[in-house]
């Protein structure tokens, strides 16, 4: 079926009064960053619903990428025609047969905003149901509930046809919702943590650790091809990497044992509180959730939480782990994030860290060290790239292999 | 020169040989080392396997690469007999098998195993019916090959699949080596097949390197003991430049496989349909559904198949006495034995074989070689009275 537009209906729009606009370009901009290389696709972001002008771009590679932006609710492929009852009802019928499955019960739904048409919406629900029965065999109608909405809408310009309803990703356009920046590790948690921070419309920098050469490339390449798969939830993603072995190194030389693993994080708190200062963030996003390993305990939340007074949100806080998982599934993330390369989180780690630590022991404890020429020292180390949707940083030798093969 | 001695083994391709060339010089780290060298190799290594199981259909992780033909079919076998000994200690074969299939069982009687070779029929096919006689609580493996290498019989391999399919405890391994690339099997392993061997060089790959396909979940012991490559399974560095040329050839080899295939049924038809014709020839390979496309065996009676061979050498022409394995021992071809095809005939028995690049054309000028060479040897063997 040859689409010529994609019909985009607005998600929870309605409820936002004034900031309906803001929602709309947004949301706009958005499908226009992941649609980047079909640059013969028009996006005409209106006050009801966005259309979508395919210009030949096809549909099904469109829609891979369209049905993950947030803050759509529905979408519709369509076809635009000529207002001639022929073409309407050529239409109708090719549609039908690329959507209809035996079994299925299906109406017909006209809306008709050119009043000046010769047939009126019964008219028209009647005469192209009549028309479809005459072609295809074992059609059944049914109007409170059907499988199928074959809707026409007659309008000004032309007819538009289409017969699929389809459900977007939902949620809120990202941008809407504000900056932050997340802290993103490479393990399961902190790209589900992220999908849902992008969901509310956040705008996230990744802040991601990394510490050669304790830990290899492949880590950080890891982190940053995780971020191109979040990607495909908001266009593009900004991904700052952030040299933190000196830290680790001073830390293990002079802090005992059994806090290593909360100052460290202290640390890592307080270099992304700085970096979503200078970017204009309003709050930090992590993976963490509660229990699940002894930086997680509450007290140690705590401790930790103690170098800021930013809002630190946790989406996952309170999902089991298996609930985690199933959604690393969904969003594309989880096989990569089971990659075994060692992270910055587990190269110092202590055999017993303290589950229970104590904010003044952590503060007491720090005093040894000069944090602000640590900290400035990392921060002067960073690298930020921006990462677009599916780019690849770990197989990037894939293209040449194929030339090989 | 006319080449048809490709089932003994093939022309490398020159574009897969660039392959080759090209990763040895560029990616010549050892695809297990940590550094960057070793993880380029690493990657282009997990291209090819990821290539070459999209191509057979299978996944990734049951590919396993071997030096050839001969090991993948040792390990096939004695892998299975040996990790599943305890249970039982039986194991079948066909009495038509390639020397690498027939040793390995031989070598595994010598260890206490006992081994049934089916018998075949006159077209060198094995019977259901005598595989269901084998069978018993004891058996751990059935071997049977696809694609006979000496006459290209296509064994019923569907047949003898289903009939496993009510014995999931016995490993099924099918040498492939001959039937690759032929439009036979060359990716639908039935899915009660658990074990395939694969050989690069039958298909315009680098030698020293093939497959063996295990299936996911089928236990069998590893030959080699060592680093560990090959999730364990078959230690050895790897020889990256050869698999990488593997999977390209494979691509090509499969890329039209069907046209392909029907060429070279062409090409023996028109042989088969002349010598046909010609008092004192008998055919073992008839055209027929039964029969691989480029196999073409047959028998100048009274005339020894290494006169033949070597006359036709004479002007040109490369063919084989059956096996190429065996064609240099003075022992009579194993499959026509096998088939109670009398020495006499067996010993005058020579192979045709085709691949893709052979032409009607060179069809044509064997025919008019070989009818110079018949007439010249009708005289002293009487043919035709």
């Amino acid at each position: 079926m040859k689409y010529t537009e994609i019909m985009v209906r607005y998600g929870e729009l309605s409820t936002k009064g004034k900031n309906r606009k803001d929602f709309i370009g947004r949301l706009a901009g958005n499908v226009t960053k992941v649609l980047r290389d079909f640059p013969e696709v028009e996006i005409r972001p209106k006050h009801d619903r966005m259309h979508i002008i395919l210009n030949g771009a096809p549909f099904a590679d469109v829609d891979q990428r369209l049905k993950k932006v947030f803050g759509i609710q529905t979408y519709s492929p369509t076809i635009k025609i000529k207002k001639t009852l022929t073409m309407i009802e050529e239409t109708a019928l090719a549609l039908m047969k690329a959507t209809f499955k035996p079994g299925m019960t299906f109406k017909v739904n006209t809306r008709r905003s050119d009043h000046n048409f010769a047939y009126d919406t019964n008219e028209l629900n009647q005469m192209i149901g009549d028309y479809l029965f005459g072609q295809m065999d074992n059609l059944k109608v049914e109007m409170k509930q059907p499988d199928l909405v074959l809707r026409i809408e007659v309008r000004q310009d032309a007819a538009y046809l289409s017969s699929q309803l389809l459900r977007g990703a939902g949620g809120m356009p990202v941008g809407t919702g504000g900056r932050a920046v997340m802290m993103l590790s490479g393990g399961i948690d902190s790209p589900v943590a992220s999908y849902l921070a992008l969901k509310r419309g956040v705008e996230i920098d990744m802040v991601h650790f990394y510490s050669p050469p304790y830990t290899t490339e492949k880590a950080l390449n890891k982190a940053k091809e995780l971020t191109g798969i979040l990607a495909n939830y908001a266009g593009r993603i900004n991904f700052i990497a952030v040299p933190f072995a000196e830290i680790q190194e001073t830390i293990k030389a002079k802090i005992p044992e059994g806090y290593l693993m909360t100052i460290q994080r202290r640390f890592m708190l307080r270099l992304a509180d700085q970096l979503r200062a200078k970017r204009g963030g309003l709050a930090i996003f992590n993976g963490e959730s509660v229990g699940q390993v002894a930086s997680q305990t509450l007290e140690s939340m705590a401790a930790i939480n103690d170098v800021t007074t930013t809002p630190v949100l946790r989406p996952v806080a309170t999902m089991d782990k298996t609930e985690i998982i199933a959604l690393a599934e969904k969003i594309g993330t989880f096989d990569l994030s089971i990659q075994p390369f060692e992270d910055c989180c587990t190269i110092f780690a202590p055999p017993r860290p303290k589950t229970k630590p104590k904010v003044d022991k952590a503060r007491e404890y720090e005093a040894r060290l000069d944090t602000s020429a640590l900290i400035d020292r990392a921060l002067a180390g960073i690298e930020i790239t921006p990462i677009y949707p599916n780019d690849q940083f770990l197989a990037d030798k894939a293209q040449e292999d194929a030339a090989l093969l | 020169m006319i080449y048809f001695d490709n089932s003994a083994t093939t022309k490398i391709d020159p574009t897969v040989l660039t392959t080759y060339d090209q990763v040895a010089r560029e990616i010549w780290g050892n695809p297990s080392s940590l550094h960057r060298l070793g993880d380029r190799a690493a990657q282009l290594l997990a291209s090819s396997r990821e290539q070459l199981a999209d191509l057979l259909g299978t996944k990734p992780s049951e590919l396993f690469f071997t030096s050839g033909g001969t090991e993948a079919n040792n390990w096939a076998i004695k892998g299975t007999a040996w990790q599943k000994q305890t249970f039982g200690q039986h194991l079948i074969t066909s009495s038509v098998e390639h020397a690498s299939v027939a040793n390995a069982f031989t070598a595994l009687e010598n260890q206490g195993f006992r081994v049934t070779r089916l018998p075949v029929d006159k077209a060198g096919r094995v019977n259901v019916n005598d595989l269901r006689a084998a069978l018993d609580s004891d058996t751990t493996l059935v071997s049977v090959m696809g694609v006979n290498n000496e006459i290209g019989t296509i064994q019923p391999i569907e047949d003898i699949s289903d009939l496993l399919a009510n014995y999931p405890t016995v490993n099924f391994h099918v040498d492939n080596v001959q039937a690759i690339g032929k439009n036979i099997w060359s990716r639908v392993f039935t899915p009660r097949v658990d074990l395939v061997s694969l050989s690069a060089h039958k298909f315009h790959a680098p030698r020293g390197t093939g497959i063996l396909y295990k299936k996911a979940g089928k236990m069998i012991l590893p030959l080699h003991d060592g680093g560990g490559q090959e999730q364990g399974l078959r230690s050895g560095t790897e020889n990256l430049p050869a698999i990488a040329g593997m999977a390209k050839a494979l691509r090509l080899l499969l890329t039209d496989e069907v046209e392909k295939a029907d060429r070279e049924a062409a090409i023996k038809r028109k042989i088969v349909d002349y010598l046909q014709a010609k008092p004192g020839i008998e055919i073992f390979s008839p055209v027929s559904l039964n029969f691989a496309p480029h196999i073409l065996c047959f028998a100048l009676t009274g005339i020894r198949g290494e006169t033949l061979v070597h006359t036709l050498e004479e002007y040109d022409i490369y063919t084989s006495t059956t096996s190429a394995c065996a064609s240099t021992r003075s022992a009579t071809a194993s499959t026509l034995s096998a088939m109670q095809i009398t020495d006499r005939v067996a010993t005058s028995a020579i192979r045709l074989s085709f691949d893709e690049t052979n032409t009607m054309a060179e069809a044509e000028e064997f025919i008019r070689v070989f009818e110079e060479i018949y007439q010249h040897f009708a005289p002293i063997n009487h043919l035709g009275e």
